[in-house]
């Protein structure tokens, strides 16, 4: 990253609009409404559960009791308090989503400047990534989990896998557009080593249409973990996720629907945030792509 | 023409390769032993060695995946571990209600989205097209079961209009195949309906832009003429594009739907399988899914060819 930023003070390097980028991308509506929600949410995942008690804690007398002034989100079938679960699964959700954004990105990142840049690879990478992009995501992070044990790793990483050839060609795209530009050439043609060439010229331009797909990943990525443990195949059952809550409401849906419909606003609040999010960032740091969608 | 659709045919075969080999890899590279994995925490060392036996993963991988390829080529997906049912003969059984779940989804999807979209983009900046992009972007954020729960709780169990779950064969009835298909086919649809609304939007409003429009405007021909001769017509390309990129979206929402609304598809039947460990029917089903969406794609690969008369090869 330090080498990306040293680019500012490259003559040829095409990035001083940096700077102003960001008081650019906080005056789009999208992103400050998206970022204030996603703020919040975070300060209640990190600060929440010191409040709410005991998220885990058993209470036979009151299981499945309607939400109330004791029980904001009412209780399930053991008597846990289903408020001090949404606000613990809060910070399942985020922790999966951004891990899954950084890792995806990270590998999609490098396997896309190798297929991109260096030509005897693009062919071979790329048939893989057509591959991998063939098999419906939800189907081989299943699989993925069920043959490798359920842990929290383990799913971050079924759910890594399937996101990463969007990045690859993501990034390959970029870096095939990048790579005929004059200065590219010019800096070739000065005698610039190609690890330079990459870190100085390529690079940086991959930064801002990738701050948006990781946003994009990040709220695909939530969904796809509430999915897993909604199914019954995600992070193990006692760790309170809102997928695994909704799982556990599923046999209690007709006489107590809240065990499902609390944490599914909090899930489908947060991936809102996400997605508003990006699209307020692809607006304004992309604006090439934001014509096109 | 015929050479074009040659080359799309064969361009699938890699693609179709790399899937196989994921999925062969899958189950051996996993860490620990494949077998006691898949027989689970209460099985003996007998239970161990008959699965081993049975998948043969005593021999060497090249040639497991050689012995592998070739039953696969011949159509044998495997046999199930439990039932002892070969995979393909159980997904016979399955696939009538994923198809019809399917079908009933990317038409009611289609014919909802498109129009939305060509109206949104034909009243860009009106209020219809910021209700319509707020639909798309929440669209993508409800996960698909938490809608299907939602769905249950106003339609079937307050006001009592529909079925609470299950499935209903059409072959015995198009009225009761309908009020069970409904509500599934609306909480699959969303997500789908985004995708393709977008998308129509994005490229009607491209359209709407050439000087061919601006021509047919100029004569007098009416609205509904010059939105769907010209600007429909000719953004047809990206539109059903993004409907087969949104099959793979939709094999996973059909996945989750299938359980929410307890149908008795190949959804459920992986998830089965995957609570049973048995993993040939995961295998099989994940390769016959994703083979299904690739073959999917070629043909509207070479539908592009009678869409757009402009497309030579």
């Amino acid at each position: 990253m330090a080498l990306a930023k040293s680019s500012g003070e490259d003559a040829v390097a095409p990035a001083p609009r940096q700077a102003s980028v960001f008081g650019l991308a906080v005056a789009n509506r999208g992103v400050l409404w998206g970022g204030a929600l996603l703020a919040a949410m975070a300060l209640i995942a990190a600060v929440g559960p010191f409040f709410t008690g005991d998220a885990t804690a058993l209470n036979p007398i009151q299981r499945l009791k309607p939400p109330s002034a004791e029980l904001w989100f009412g209780s399930d079938f053991l008597g846990r308090d289903i408020f001090a679960r949404v606000v613990a699964g809060a910070r399942i959700s985020l922790a999966v989503g951004v891990a899954v954004a950084v890792v995806s990105i990270a590998i999609g990142l490098l396997l896309g400047l190798v297929a991109g840049y260096i030509r005897a690879l693009d062919a071979p990478v790329m048939r893989v990534m057509d591959g991998l992009m063939s098999i419906p995501g939800i189907l081989l992070a299943i699989a993925l989990v069920s043959l490798s044990g359920a842990t929290l790793m383990t799913v971050i990483v079924a759910i890594t896998v399937p996101e990463i050839p969007r990045v690859v060609r993501l990034v390959r795209a970029v870096v095939l557009t990048v790579r005929e530009e004059p200065y590219v050439e010019a800096a070739i043609a000065a005698g610039t080593r190609t690890p330079l060439v990459m870190s100085r010229h390529i690079l940086p331009n991959t930064i801002a249409p990738l701050i948006v797909q990781a946003t994009y990943i990040c709220g695909s990525a939530m969904l796809l973990e509430a999915i897993l443990g909604f199914l019954g195949a995600g992070i193990p059952p006692e760790i309170p996720s809102w997928g695994n809550i909704m799982s556990e409401g599923r046999t209690y849906f007709q006489i107590s629907p809240w065990i499902i419909f609390y944490p599914g606003i909090a899930l489908a609040a947060t991936v809102l945030a996400v997605n508003v999010m990006g699209d307020g960032l692809r607006d304004t740091l992309d604006p090439r792509i934001a014509r096109k969608m | 023409m015929l050479r074009y659709i040659l080359m799309r045919v064969v361009a699938t075969v890699p693609v179709m390769a790399v899937v196989a080999l994921f999925v062969f890899l899958l189950l051996r590279l996993s860490p620990g032993d494949p077998a006691a994995v898949i027989a689970g925490d209460y099985a003996t060392a007998e239970d161990i060695v008959r699965i081993r036996e049975q998948l043969g993963l005593n021999e060497p991988l090249p040639i497991q995946f050689v012995t592998w390829i070739g039953l696969l080529l011949q159509g044998d997906l495997g046999t199930s571990i439990f039932t002892n049912l070969p995979v393909t003969t159980l997904i016979g059984q399955r696939i009538e209600p994923t198809v019809m779940l399917t079908l009933t989804t990317i038409l009611f999807s289609v014919a909802v989205a498109v129009p939305l979209g060509a109206i949104a983009a034909w009243k860009a900046g009106s209020l219809i097209d910021r209700f319509v992009m707020l639909f798309s972007v929440a669209g993508f954020s409800v996960p698909v079961f938490v809608l299907g729960y939602v769905l249950i709780y106003i339609v079937s169990m307050k006001l009592q209009l529909l079925p609470v779950q299950g499935y209903r064969s059409p072959w015995d009835g198009l009225g009761p195949f309908l009020a069970h298909i409904a509500l599934p086919t609306l909480t699959l649809s969303v997500i789908f309906i985004a995708l393709i609304a977008r998308m129509t939007r994005a490229s009607a409003i491209e359209v709407l832009q050439e000087d061919y429009v601006r021509t047919a405007h100029a004569k007098g021909q009416n609205e509904l003429t010059i939105l769907t001769r010209h600007v429909l017509a000719n953004a047809a390309v990206p539109i059903v594009t993004v409907i087969g990129i949104g099959i793979a979206l939709l094999i996973g929402g059909v996945v989750v739907t299938e359980s929410v609304y307890n149908i008795p598809g190949l959804g459920r039947l992986v998830l089965d399988a995957v609570l049973a460990r048995d993993y040939p029917i995961i295998q099989g089903l994940i390769l016959f899914l994703s083979f299904s969406y690739i073959i999917i794609n070629l043909l509207i690969d070479i539908s592009y060819a009678f869409l757009d008369p402009r497309i030579r090869y």
